[in-house]
């Protein structure tokens, strides 16, 4: 009985949260084209009844605080895509707008699958959050079938060699890695570059203490103006304007499991292309904060 | 008429029919059950230590040891058509070191009879566990992912053990059609098993902060496959996926459970005291499927063995009740 009165009670305030939230983020989310099974999930764990609530808190982060624009969201084009992006501003804020982006902007909208790092499902919580909000741990075998069921992946080539990079490195794209361009040879996917301009100063890293990230088996350790001095509140980002561009899609053919020197001139390509727009999207950009 | 029978007497011919299918670990739930479903089909030989309860009259069982003379006289005297072999063990116990139940040599020496005696076809019933759950795992593995197991849990090393005999011996014998099985956990009304005996739980255990997708198979779903496999001309390694997947919390849900939420770490030295003082009915050693996924990506089976569930999402998991 008293569960029946609990559950009463939750319902009636779901229903009362539901109210709050804006009814054109909601049509949103329903108009993903999801195939859910009678328990409402998908064979990967997503659950668009999270996003319901993640959606709203996305949106405000990225139209009030990041004040995101976008530029050619429309060259992403329907069915299966890689997007490739650059990484930037010591932690991944950039591919979570990236995903707002393209639920918020894209018509219609889409739900970008993030690769997630291998420790993600060993912390409690975060385990199933990242899953159930569509997010998949990175491996080459997860992906090659989310762009078989024809999704959209989101890759960040230079990795940690991008995030982790200091102030004095901004905007210079590191190293890319090869394995996104034998996915896209792969399964015939198109590949849209990305370039984020703005998060780079988010998070202004002076110097990577290497010796004290070594120690706490973090990625880098940033000392930035404000962090660790400020401890855990140092490590919040500035509320700078970000602009992301989408690139128009890149096909390339060729047999997947080529040595890497047939594969680094096409990776090249992609890179140049990337470097190409974050040049031109920093040449009109008139501030960091506006 | 069942569809199951029309696929059995369609294809093969009626003389090979004649020769029986020895079933290896009969005496267990999921053996008896398969019995019952093809022994009105089929001549079955059954092979088990243990006595069989409420065989079918004809049904021959040899309740003998495999590592025995015995045993190979059963292939020397029957022309035996195929070796069905159980290998999943449905209930680890606490003491009982699984190694001893699996059988390894057993399993040895039956696939030895089979090379010796002419036999056409072999399947071997693993199970998706071999894979091990896992954070850096793919989340739906496929036939060629290295079998990880779990690290601290030699009762699964003995299984992995071995389902890697049996695919050396799927290599060495090419003139033998032999069919390994990966289902995911099975399940069903006469499944006792560490999965269903969760299940059954009216308030199980789960990892505070892990909700892992989870795979389940209905036990009529896995002699579907089974059925699948004895035809001729099929060979290889199969994982066997259920309807869908759901979250763990989903399926406690619809069984209408009341789990208790516990820490990881203390959850972990709770269960491996209660397994080691004899009273827990939970090994361990499965307590990481309740923090990570160990789903198989089942399209193999699907294309080639034309595998497809029956039982929907549903009804797979409400089997347990």
């Amino acid at each position: 009985m008293n569960d029946k009165a609990a559950m009463l009670k939750l319902e009636k305030l779901s229903r009362w949260a539901e109210r709050l939230i804006d009814p054109r983020l909601q049509a949103r989310v329903e108009a993903l084209d999801t195939r859910l099974n009678e328990f409402g999930v998908d064979p990967w764990g997503f659950d668009p009844r999270y996003l319901k609530y993640a959606l709203p808190l996305g949106a405000l982060l990225y139209r009030k605080y990041f004040r995101v624009e976008t530029v050619g969201i429309r060259n992403v084009p329907a069915g299966r895509v890689l997007l490739i992006a650059n990484h930037s501003g010591q932690i991944p804020i950039d591919g979570a707008l990236i995903v707002l982006s393209m639920l918020l902007e894209a018509e219609p909208p889409r739900m970008v699958r993030s690769m997630v790092e291998t420790w993600v499902p060993t912390l409690p919580l975060v385990s199933y959050f990242f899953p159930r909000t569509g997010q998949i741990v990175g491996t080459r075998e997860n992906c090659r079938q989310l762009l078989d069921r024809e999704e959209i992946i989101l890759a960040f080539p230079e990795g940690v060699r991008g995030i982790s990079k200091t102030f004095s490195r901004r905007y210079q794209l590191q190293e890319f890695g090869l394995g996104f361009m034998r996915l896209a040879l792969m399964t015939g996917a198109p590949i849209v570059p990305v370039a984020v301009v703005g998060a780079e100063e988010q998070i202004p890293s002076l110097l990577d203490f290497k010796p004290l990230a070594r120690l706490l088996s973090m990625p880098a350790f940033p000392v930035t103006p404000f962090f660790p001095w400020l401890g855990p509140l140092g490590i919040l980002p500035l509320p700078v304007k970000i602009r992301i561009y989408f690139g128009r899609p890149m096909s390339f053919r060729g047999d997947p499991d080529e040595e890497d020197e047939v594969m680094m001139p096409k990776v090249k390509r992609v890179r140049r292309t990337i470097q190409r727009m974050l040049r031109d999207g920093l040449k009109v950009r008139r501030g960091i904060f506006w | 008429m069942s569809p199951r029978k029309k696929t059995t007497s369609s294809r093969s011919s009626r003389a090979a029919e004649q020769r029986p299918i020895v079933i290896a670990g009969i005496s267990g739930n999921f053996g008896r059950l398969l019995a019952r479903r093809l022994h009105s089909d089929v001549p079955l030989v059954g092979i088990d230590k243990r006595p069989f309860k409420g065989k079918p009259k004809d049904v021959v069982h040899y309740q003998v040891d495999a590592r025995r003379r015995r045993a190979e006289n059963i292939f020397r005297h029957h022309r035996v058509r195929a070796l069905v072999h159980l290998g999943l063990v449905h209930r680890p116990q606490p003491g009982r070191p699984l190694y001893r139940e699996m059988n390894v040599a057993g399993t040895i020496k039956l696939l030895e009879y089979c090379r010796r005696h002419g036999v056409p076809k072999v399947v071997l019933v693993s199970t998706a566990a071999v894979y091990g759950p896992g954070p850096t795992h793919s989340n739906f593995l496929t036939e060629d992912t290295p079998l990880a197991g779990v690290a601290d849990y030699p009762e699964l090393q003995a299984l992995i053990e071995w389902d890697m005999y049996a695919q050396s011996f799927f290599w060495k014998h090419p003139q033998i059609e032999t069919v390994i099985l990966r289902p995911a956990h099975v399940v069903g009304p006469h499944v006792r098993n560490a999965p269903t005996n969760y299940l059954r739980l009216q308030h199980p255990l789960t990892l505070l902060g892990f909700d892992p997708m989870i795979q389940l198979v209905h036990e009529e779903d896995l002699i579907q496959s089974i059925l699948l496999a004895l035809e001729p001309g099929i060979r290889g390694i199969f994982n066997i996926d259920g309807p869908g997947e759901v979250p763990l919390s989903a399926v406690l849900k619809e069984l209408g459970r009341r789990p208790v939420p516990v820490l990881q770490p203390l959850a972990k030295a709770l269960v491996r005291r209660l397994w080691n003082m004899g009273i827990g009915k939970f090994p361990p050693g499965e307590l990481v499927h309740l923090q990570f996924q160990c789903m198989v990506d089942g399209s193999l089976a699907r294309r080639v063995l034309g595998y497809r569930p029956r039982y929907t999402l549903r009804q797979t998991i409400r089997s347990v009740l």
